[in-house]
């Protein structure tokens, strides 16, 4: 896997950067053909962000309570538990009872993430 | 299934445990100073497995060798320093939290796995760990906004550093296709590509971002505001702590990855050296708070220090470890009697309180006396033994010059250190100062004290012991 110093072309990435130049190419390609070829008539509904909505009120950038934020950060967590507990049953006939031990291991401190957010009230919401 | 080798890394997995059971017992215990005396004992007994834990594993990406375990006990006696000076610091400040122990133990564990890093992911992994703790606690005092301030900046630089040192990684990786440090060196010997652009372009970045960590100038602007901003306790913590481990995966990356190309990167560190050491003792010259001081001082000590790496030697490298664990001993002295002085008078950041400090508190006088000579580097004091070893090291590697340099430096700092000792001993007091050194922090200060003087008289056994240590 080792190569030469100075003399390593990634040759099995081109079709990649080829991909790359077309999708560039066309992305490019059709907006300024876009922008060419379509007419213009502006009129003001046409230029609201919500042509057939409600009018946008007050600021966009709103306060909002922090509260999210800990309910988002503890869905990743048990959401990344999940993503490395599918792979784990799949192959759990090939690692045997150290695969398991380190599984429960793993779940063990992802209990104590649980407990410690449980007692800190990270669930209550008023 | 094969089942790892799992004894070398028992330091670590009981470092877990640890803090795992702290996260718990903090959720149920009113008294937080229990907390602290678990956080003790239990670094304690990590200590003594350290010493018994050795051996690679994990297919060569933990190593557990002498070199990482004179480290480790760096870093387990700076927790240990740590979670006792804060109690009543942080109690003060109504911050005693039990999740400040968990984070204190969470960056010892990273800098543990820094130090003993055998590939280049696991070296960025326990950098993350240490680092992201060490954000959290530097901002820890919420209704503080300079801690906050503090908090923010280390953050964003340090995540900046981080992000340079993850393009130096992938660059290595791309020119020789391993992590491995030890194959990379391999590697880069047996090609003999010494003059690849790419290669020399990934050590600048190791470089910079290694800087970052150590606050070598001319990235060192951090520093200043974070150790300023930060609690006092936790500048005592990451003055020492993650310093050394920066210098621990220096002195390993340098020595193993880049031995071949010790031509440039030495031509590279001398100017970082001098200029560090010009930046941090002449701008500390300027500062009336204590702890911007110190700071200043840090950034220095961090530029001799940087002088063993120079040496490129076996030599230089146990003179840099022995230089931070020294350097330990002193700074961590300052820090105890600039919070005694908070806790207990509630002063101590300014320099003009320590002003008659000896009329009223003749022994703290003495003692702060005696680490300030320490960081100057007076004999018998063994910041005089440790700068010794160190210009040793440069002067046998054959730059006597440098060494010069680097005493005139040294002479320069005597004028902020030895300004405090002025103050103390010469100058009346402007209000008294009462000062009870009978308790745990005056306990501490006096065994800090004892071993500054205790390595400066009789420095061999430490020697010895970082001699052994080399990689």
């Amino acid at each position: 896997m080792l190569n030469e110093p100075g003399t390593y072309l990634p040759v099995g990435y081109l079709p990649i950067l080829i991909f790359l130049g077309f999708s560039f190419v066309f992305g490019l390609g059709s907006l300024v053909f876009g922008l060419l070829l379509r007419p213009r008539r502006p009129y003001a509904e046409k230029l609201s962000p919500y042509e057939s909505g409600i009018a946008p009120e007050g600021e966009p950038r709103q306060k909002f309570s922090v509260k999210y934020y800990i309910i988002a950060i503890l869905f990743v967590v048990f959401d990344v538990e999940a993503v490395f507990l599918y792979p784990w049953a799949v192959a759990f006939d090939m690692i045997g009872l150290y695969g398991f031990v380190e599984m429960v291991l793993f779940i063990f401190i992802l209990v104590i993430g649980y407990v410690y957010a449980w007692r800190k009230e990270a669930f209550v919401w008023d | 299934m094969q089942v790892p080798d799992l004894i070398p890394v028992v330091p670590e997995i009981l470092m877990t445990i640890l803090v795992l059971s702290l996260l718990v017992i903090d959720l149920f215990i009113k008294q937080k100073e229990y907390i602290a005396v678990y956080t003790v004992v239990g670094s304690l007994l990590v200590i003594i497995s350290v010493f018994y834990c050795t051996g690679v594993t994990f297919k060569g990406m933990f190593v557990a060798d002498s070199y990482s375990i004179f480290f480790k006990m760096i870093f387990l006696i700076n927790v240990i320093f740590a979670a006792i000076i804060s109690v009543e610091y942080l109690k003060k400040r109504a911050s005693l939290y039990g999740e400040y122990y968990v984070l204190l133990v969470f960056a010892t564990i990273g800098m543990m796995i820094m130090a003993s890093a055998g590939n280049l992911i696991v070296l960025y992994l326990g950098l993350e760990l240490m680092a992201l703790s060490t954000y959290v606690l530097a901002g820890i005092i919420r209704t503080d906004g300079l801690s906050t301030e503090a908090a923010v900046k280390y953050f964003l630089l340090g995540a900046f550093s981080s992000a340079i040192l993850l393009y130096g990684i992938s660059l290595l990786y791309g020119i020789t296709g391993s992590l491995d440090i030890r194959e990379i060196g391999l590697y880069i010997a047996k090609e003999g590509i010494i003059n690849n652009k790419l290669l020399l372009l990934g050590l600048v970045f190791f470089i910079t971002s290694f800087g970052f960590k150590i606050a070598a100038a001319p990235f060192h602007m951090w520093t200043p505001d974070v150790y300023h901003g930060a609690p006092t306790s936790i500048t005592a913590f990451m003055s020492v702590g993650p310093k050394a481990a920066a210098f621990a995966i220096f002195g390993r990356v340098f020595m193993i990855v880049f031995p071949a190309l010790s031509g440039s990167w030495v031509n590279l560190l001398i100017p970082i050296a001098i200029l560090t050491m010009a930046v941090g003792n002449i701008v500390a010259l300027a500062q009336t708070n204590i702890k911007r001081m110190l700071a200043y001082s840090s950034i220095a000590h961090a530029g001799y220090a940087l002088l063993g790496i120079i040496a490129a030697s076996n030599e230089g490298l146990s003179a840099m470890m022995n230089y931070m664990l020294i350097y330990l001993f002193m700074n961590v002295g300052a820090f105890i009697l600039v919070i005694m002085l908070n806790n207990q008078a509630k002063v101590g950041d300014s320099i003009h309180d320590y002003r008659g400090l000896s009329k009223s508190n003749p022994l703290a006088a003495f003692l702060m006396l005696i680490i300030m000579f320490s960081l100057t580097g007076i004999p018998p004091t063994a910041g005089f033994m440790g700068k010794l070893y160190l210009f040793m090291a440069v002067v046998n590697a054959g730059y006597g010059w440098l060494a010069v340099v680097a005493v005139i430096f040294s002479a320069i700092s005597a004028f902020y250190y030895l300004r405090i000792v002025m103050f103390m001993f010469m100058n009346e007091s402007i209000e008294e100062v009462k000062l009870s050194l009978v308790d745990v922090n005056g306990l501490l200060l006096i065994i800090v004290v004892f071993m500054v003087l205790f390595i400066g008289v009789n420095p061999q056994p430490f020697v010895e012991l970082a001699r052994l240590a080399i990689l």
